[in-house]
């Protein structure tokens, strides 16, 4: 008897449905809403029985002549500027530290790491608590010191600075593992290499290790610089965006604006805007940075 | 001249002794080998000489002058690594001239000495071009050329054709060596292939867990191993080793009653053969070994047969259009002055001459007689 043959679903059919659970994920938790903000902002927030009309890019009028906005793009741009560059170089710095056959590189290891798996909020109340005016201690240092004490977060000028300095802290140490891992990939004859021209520590530095983890830098510096537009908890658990708006960012304005203020039209607006900066910024790193970077 | 003195050095990792106390000289303008299975302390004495390890006994002088504490071009040394050690992001100029820019020499200079060197080792049109996007030849010769770019006197060379094919060996093999002899620079060459060593050598300094086992030119090491661990390391088809014992009118080869091949005592004594030096004689003629061959290994022009004498087995080379058929019996002959005779216990070459005594001239086959010192 002939076996019958059982019937095949098209082999394209089979694939989407393998990928169809990972899609509907992909697609109601972020592509969907990501559509239907750039959409709501195009239209007023809804109120009561008034519904939602379609007003253009008067939302976006409204950003430009809103004073609130312009400063957190602003502090924002500057807690990128800085807390990118430093976090990235403090990394390296700690994992060509460990990388070394030093005494307790375990031990220093794990205690460049802990930071990290500190959840964000508990990493913004322990600094809450260095930054404390008068008690604090930061303060008790300063004073012992013979300084007067400072109000770190209570003060426009030194807000800011206090954010990124928790931000430098948490971020190093998980930047390092990454720069471990690239600096373990280096085959250790190129310094060998190296070493039979005598090439001092840092020009070894300069024309070796740093152009081969390039690309792990790229990695980290997109990463970071994502992070850096993405804060949010620790300014709700410091300063509230305080004093004066001095440490409001992007996302902690859109998250006043939506659910402080309930205008979620304009909040759909900045999101976009922050969306768009992204964007600009990973394709500025992906297609300028890359020519220059080799890979293995 | 000696361009490179290593004088009683020693090296320890550990408890373990990598090299010990290992002496020799390496004339200037001479390719020396240093050969040896793994693990025989071969590449570290390159690393000592390098600079990338420190001793802790001994001395080295490079160009008469004791280097201590210096590293690599600070000594007049340059090196090519086994895995090559390109910088991957650098393309093939970059690389060669990675030393040069490090000592800041001016750029029209460095230009000057790049075109030289590629054109010496045929880069010219690969210069633009990064590493991965080399063949392994090609690369060992970027390797090559930025050792050689420095104008060192002395070039230490890491197992440098043990990634490439047989082919490719074989060629870089003479170009290395001709380029060695045309720029009149000194080469420390390790290897642990044989061929290798007895093809490019001026000297060969065959090593074994980190003392020297033999110290001279490939035809020393290939006449004359003055030990076992020679006698079998070096050649391409091994040399055969036989057991001796007592026999009535001298010694034989263990498990058999004769012939005898030597006046005196067999026990404790190894006779080690040459294949090219075993003659196989189809004719059933006496004062020969008959025996069954067991295995023939058909090289072409030549064929390896290997027949069992006793307990062991021995190998005679023939033409490889004449060789017997396996199972086939042949009598076995040889120049009786071609044996080397070895103590089995200590390894030591015995100054035992096979062809002297009035019991071995019965043993000559009439075609080899001419070459007998009786």
């Amino acid at each position: 008897m002939p076996e019958r043959r059982r019937p095949q679903l098209n082999v394209h059919v089979q694939g989407w449905l393998l990928a169809l659970p990972a899609v509907v994920l992909l697609a109601a938790f972020t592509h969907v809403p990501a559509v239907a903000t750039v959409i709501d902002s195009f239209f007023s927030t809804p109120h009561g029985r008034r519904p939602a009309a379609f007003v253009g890019l008067d939302q976006y009028r409204t950003m430009m002549a809103d004073p609130i906005f312009r400063l957190a793009l602003k502090n924002n741009l500057l807690y990128a500027l800085i807390t990118v560059p430093v976090s990235i170089g403090l990394a390296l710095a700690m994992a060509l530290w460990v990388k070394g056959s030093i005494q307790g590189r375990t031990a220093l290891r794990l205690a460049f790491f802990t930071p990290t798996i500190l959840p964000m909020v508990a990493a913004a109340n322990i600094w809450l608590f260095f930054y404390t005016p008068d008690y604090g201690l930061l303060n008790q240092v300063l004073r012992a010191l013979g300084f007067s004490s400072v109000n770190w977060l209570g003060s426009p000028a030194t807000a800011l600075p206090a954010l990124m300095a928790l931000t430098i802290w948490k971020e190093a140490g998980f930047f390092m593992v990454f720069f471990l891992a690239a600096l373990q990939q280096v085959s250790p004859v190129l310094y060998e290499a190296a070493r039979m021209e005598n090439a001092s520590g840092w020009l070894v530095f300069r024309r070796i290790t740093w152009p081969l983890v390039m690309p792990t830098t790229l990695f980290v510096a997109i990463n970071a610089l994502i992070n850096a537009f993405r804060v949010v908890d620790q300014v709700i658990a410091m300063t509230g965006g305080g004093p004066n708006n001095a440490t409001t960012l992007l996302l902690y304005y859109v998250f006043q604006v939506a659910f402080n203020f309930w205008d979620s039209a304009y909040a759909a607006a900045l999101s976009t805007v922050l969306l768009l900066v992204l964007a600009i910024v990973a394709f500025l790193q992906f297609f300028l940075l890359d020519r220059k970077i080799h890979y293995r | 001249m000696i361009s490179v003195d290593v004088r009683s050095v020693t090296k320890t990792w550990g408890e373990t002794l990598a090299v010990d106390d290992v002496s020799f000289a390496v004339r200037k303008g001479d390719l020396v080998v240093l050969l040896g299975p793994s693990g025989c302390g071969k590449s570290t004495m390159l690393r000592l000489i390098a600079g990338l390890e420190e001793p802790a006994a001994g001395s080295i002088e490079i160009e008469g002058r004791d280097v201590r504490g210096l590293t690599g071009s600070a000594r007049g040394v340059a090196m090519v690594f086994q895995s090559y050690a390109l910088f991957p992001h650098l393309d093939v100029a970059d690389n060669i001239t990675f030393g040069l820019s490090v000592r800041g020499i001016p750029r029209q200079e460095m230009a000057r000495r790049l075109d030289k060197i590629a054109a010496l080792l045929g880069l010219e049109a690969l210069l633009r071009r990064k590493p991965a996007q080399l063949s392994g030849g090609q690369q060992q010769r970027v390797a090559l050329g930025r050792a050689l770019i420095a104008e060192a006197p002395v070039c230490l060379l890491d197992e440098p054709l043990s990634n490439l094919d047989a082919q490719l060996r074989q060629e870089l093999r003479r170009e290395i060596r001709a380029l060695q002899q045309r720029l009149g620079i000194t080469m420390i060459y390790v290897t642990h292939d044989q061929t290798e060593a007895m093809s490019m050598a001026d000297r060969v300094i065959l090593m074994r867990a980190g003392r020297i086992e033999q110290n001279g030119t490939p035809a020393d090491l290939y006449e004359r191993p003055a030990t076992l661990f020679t006698a079998r390391f070096v050649g391409a088809a091994p040399m055969s080793l036989l057991d001796l014992d007592d026999g009535p009118s001298g010694a034989v080869v263990a498990g058999t009653t004769g012939p005898a091949l030597f006046l005196g005592s067999g026990r404790g004594r190894v006779l080690g053969l040459r294949p090219e030096d075993v003659t196989v004689d189809i004719a059933n003629r006496p004062g020969r070994f008959h025996v069954a061959v067991t295995a023939v290994e058909y090289l072409g022009a030549e064929a390896l047969v290997t027949c069992m004498i006793g307990e062991r087995p021995i190998m005679a080379r023939t033409r490889g259009g004449s060789a017997p058929a396996v199972g086939a019996t042949v009598g076995l002959v040889w120049d009786a002055s071609a044996g080397h005779v070895f103590d089995a216990a200590s390894g030591a070459r015995l100054a035992i001459e096979t062809g002297a005594g009035p019991l071995s001239t019965r043993l000559h086959t009439t075609a080899n007689q001419g070459s007998t010192r009786a």
